[in-house]
């Protein structure tokens, strides 16, 4: 019998099952990976010869140290209330019961579309981290980075260090926007001073920091070969040559889960977005639903695993496992620390959040949903005709209906929506989510089955 | 615009759209307002299947004119006429299909029984062990997720006002004649009230005080990724419980009615892993291609019904200004039609086919009208 399941075993998750497991709940622990680590953590492929060791090792042999039973290799497709996880195993489908659900899925990588972004060659940021940390590949030789936010320079670093050339980093936030940040970020002067060091490799190694510019164009025959980059404000543009571009806008919380779940949520853009609604217990609106880590708010690497462990103990008291005063006792630490960390992740979040100009770089030939090939011209023709809602300009172009399932053009679609009906993007409510959590194949679910044995129920009246 | 209006239609799904055109054309000063977008309920999420083999005997003459309506529509609602299979895997499937494709086709449906090798040459892709099958050379789809910004279209042409992302919360009589409807935008007033309001038709009748035996199916819908080429047409099975098409861009859709989860007056339904499960495996059995493909997104949307399975389609029962439609198996196809029906019956015309009043008694137990 679960007490307890976690889905995603990233630095969240894995907090809120090795602490669950310490109250002694029964906990399961799910994820798609072949190990432990989440993105950020993510374990080095075998093949790499003397992996680095990091949080991510620590994690994964605290991970092994603890009764949490960590099913890896998991796709989870279904969510029922109650609450029931279908996915699919490497035996084929499997179902998990227990009455209390900690999400902590983590982040989708945004990426603002200009034209030629679904070139070959072009990478997402945080895509860029997993090559380097999980298989030791290169995008390319000469790299230009390129897009918002505290990855740029922890890519670039890891670029150089991995003996690439990074021709430029493009910030399109200014250095004033830097420096209003600092002294939230200042809150945590261990983590600014690993953001100072990345910067200064940059420096030492001579790379270009281009703030308050953008790549407004990507060229190439069939791939990468060259990035225009200009200002925003205006101002002459220029072509880096490269042979790969590295380029995302922040993080999004992967909500899906949770509002598959019926969790209520909202927009919060200190959070990252569409985040759930949760107090300060991360309890969703949902009893024994609780939701965690980046995908709960997108407060960074250090306020994961204490927000995890904060789950873990409201899930431990909402079955009954935890003496309430107990809970609160053992919750208020965590939660001061986790306030401290909490902030830095915000306030780098903030930094990755796209500036409006961005979307004066998609043209009208460019792709907002990549799977679908839908353009902006496609996307303008149906607002014009009267689409309002993110629902309403997915059913008249499909923008969003493909293999991704709009976590890619969801929020740039959102973005040019609000603009175009004069709203906020907060007020431009998410399209429905649905299952499955991930496309499945047919016959995982289907599995084997006899045709006499299906539960055909009376025909319709004639 | 202030003032009165003639006719106030809440629900703008196709039904209450259809009316609403019917009635403004007919000279009325109509608005609809809708709870969230036009389009956005069942009339949007269905399986988009028009298919007369699985229409009710006694309602096929309003399909017939429904589906020709749609073909009109064309293009702009992705209408695609490919003709329909109807398959039965076992003796008594065939028996059951026999009989009742008799009854469809003396009700005016251009349908006929074929044999299992006849459509294994036109239909490949279709599983081998099929024993009798049935073919309707009118059948087709088109695609719903059209459905909003068709008649969104459709009744700017006509000059019918639309209140969308408006929930009217109250009902109430007008000293003088005539009814208030509560949003949160503001009130509305009008002369005369339509519900056409699908899955929430007896949470909205009840604000008037009507009792309606209506309740509320949850049907599952689910589509694949693009994929091969497997079947041309539409598919069915012989008990209803199948709708499958593949769309020309390689994705297929999968209805047929399995029931999920919730109400609508909790305002979602949920997919229900214990019936989606048995929806897959029984199209997968019908086309066992299906096997190699990935199944992208399932969704579930409210079909309301009354005891006899027949429309709600007149006055509303002690009223003389407030009228229902709803409850119409088969609504996607006959839609259209009925809700012209109904614009005629408000404007005090007498229509073409008759309606269904909803005054009748209901006999849980037969199909005909009591």
């Amino acid at each position: 019998m679960t007490d307890l399941i976690v889905l995603g075993a990233g630095p969240a998750g894995a907090a809120a099952a090795i602490e669950a497991a310490a109250l002694g709940l029964a906990t399961v622990l799910l994820d798609e990976a072949p190990a432990a680590g989440g993105q950020g953590h993510r374990a080095p492929s075998p093949a790499l010869f003397d992996p680095p060791r990091g949080e991510g090792a620590a994690l994964r042999e605290a991970l092994a140290a603890s009764t949490a039973r960590h099913l890896c290799g998991r796709r989870v497709w279904m969510l029922s209330p109650g609450f029931r996880v279908s996915a699919i195993g490497p035996e084929g489908p499997e179902e998990h019961h227990a009455p209390a659900l900690i999400l902590a899925t983590g982040t989708t990588e945004r990426v603002m579309p200009v034209p030629g972004w679904t070139l070959p060659g072009v990478f997402g940021l945080a895509a860029t981290t997993i090559l380097l940390k999980s298989e030791g590949v290169l995008p390319g030789r000469r790299v230009v980075v390129a897009g918002t936010g505290p990855l740029l320079a922890l890519v670039a670093a890891g670029l150089i260090e991995a003996g690439a050339q990074v021709v430029a980093v493009v910030d399109a936030r200014s250095r004033l926007d830097w420096l209003r940040a600092t002294p939230r970020l200042a809150g945590r002067p261990d983590l600014l001073a690993r953001g100072a060091g990345w910067v200064a490799r940059l420096l030492r190694a001579g790379v270009p920091i281009l703030s308050g510019q953008a790549v407004t164009r990507i060229e190439g025959e069939d791939a990468v070969s060259r990035v225009q980059v200009a200002p925003l404000g205006g101002g002459a543009a220029r072509v880096l040559d490269c042979d790969a571009l590295c380029f995302g806008h922040g993080l999004l919380p992967a909500t899906e889960a949770s509002r598959l779940l019926g969790a209520g949520h909202r927009f919060d853009a200190a959070r990252g977005g569409l985040v759930p609604v949760l107090d300060a217990g991360f309890r969703t609106s949902i009893p024994g639903l609780f939701a965690c880590g980046d995908g709960a708010a997108l407060e960074g690497a250090a306020a994961a695993p204490l927000s995890g462990r904060i789950a873990a103990l409201a899930a431990a008291a909402a079955i009954g496992r935890l003496d309430p005063a107990r809970c609160r006792e053992r919750m208020a630490p965590l939660q001061a620390a986790h306030a401290r960390a909490a902030a830095f992740g915000r306030a780098t979040a903030a930094l990755a959040e796209p500036p409006d100009a961005l979307l004066d770089l998609i043209t009208p030939e460019t792709l907002v949903c990549r799977c679908e090939g839908v353009t902006r011209a496609t996307l303008d023709s149906a607002i014009a005709r009267g689409a309002t809602t993110l629902i309403e300009l997915k059913a008249a172009t499909r923008c969003g209906m493909g293999s991704c399932g709009g976590r890619v053009c969801g929020d740039p679609a959102a973005r040019l929506l609000a603009r175009a009906t004069g709203r906020d993007r907060a007020d431009i409510a998410p399209a429905t989510a649905r299952p499955p959590l991930r496309p499945v194949p047919f016959d995982a679910i289907s599995g084997g089955f006899d045709y006499d044995e299906l539960p055909i129920p009376a025909p319709a009246p004639l | 615009m202030t003032g009165r209006w003639d006719l106030a239609v809440i629900g703008g799904g196709i039904l209450g759209c259809a009316a609403a055109l019917q009635a403004e054309a007919g000279g009325m000063r109509t608005v609809v307002v809708e709870q969230s977008e036009i389009g956005g309920g069942a009339s949007g999420v269905n399986a988009g299947t028009l298919s007369l083999q699985i229409k009710r005997v006694r309602l096929m003459p309003y399909a017939l004119r429904g589906r020709e309506i749609w073909e009109q529509a064309g293009a702009a609602i992705g209408y695609h006429r490919t003709g329909g299979w109807t398959l039965a895997f076992n003796a008594r499937e065939a028996e059951l299909l026999t009989s009742r494709m008799a009854m469809k086709r003396a009700a005016g449906a251009p349908v006929e029984i074929v044999s299992p090798n006849r459509v294994a040459q036109e239909e490949p892709g279709l599983a081998r062990r099929i024993v009798l099958a049935s073919w309707c050379a009118l059948d087709g789809y088109a695609n719903s997720s059209l459905t909003g910004q068709y008649w969104r279209a459709r009744l700017r042409e006509g000059g019918v006002a639309m209140r969308a992302q408006t929930q009217v919360t109250a009902i109430d009589r007008l000293a003088g004649g005539g009814w208030r409807l509560t949003t949160a935008a503001g009130p509305i007033d009008c002369r005369r009230l339509l519900l056409a309001t699908g899955g929430w038709m007896k949470p909205v009748a009840a604000m008037l005080g009507l009792d309606l035996p209506v309740r509320a199916r949850i049907n599952t819908v689910a589509v694949t990724e693009r994929g091969p080429r497997l079947v041309g047409s539409v598919i069915g099975h012989a008990t209803g419980l199948l709708t499958l098409k593949q769309k020309p861009n390689g994705t297929v859709l999968i209805g047929g009615g399995w029931q999920g989860r919730g109400t609508p007056q909790q305002g979602r339904g949920e997919v229900d892993a214990d019936t989606l499960t048995p929806s897959l495996r029984l199209a997968q059995f019908a086309v066992p291609g299906l096997a190699a493909f990935r199944v992208l997104r399932a969704w579930t949307g409210f079909e309301a019904n009354v005891p006899d399975f027949f429309p709600l389609a007149g006055l509303a029962p002690g009223f003389d200004d407030v009228f229902l439609l709803g409850c119409v198996r088969g609504g996607y196809t006959i839609g259209p039609y009925i809700g012209r029906l109904m614009g005629d019956f408000i404007l005090g015309r007498e229509p073409e086919l008759p309606l269904f009043d909803p005054g009748r008694r209901f006999d849980p137990d037969g199909d005909k009208l009591a």
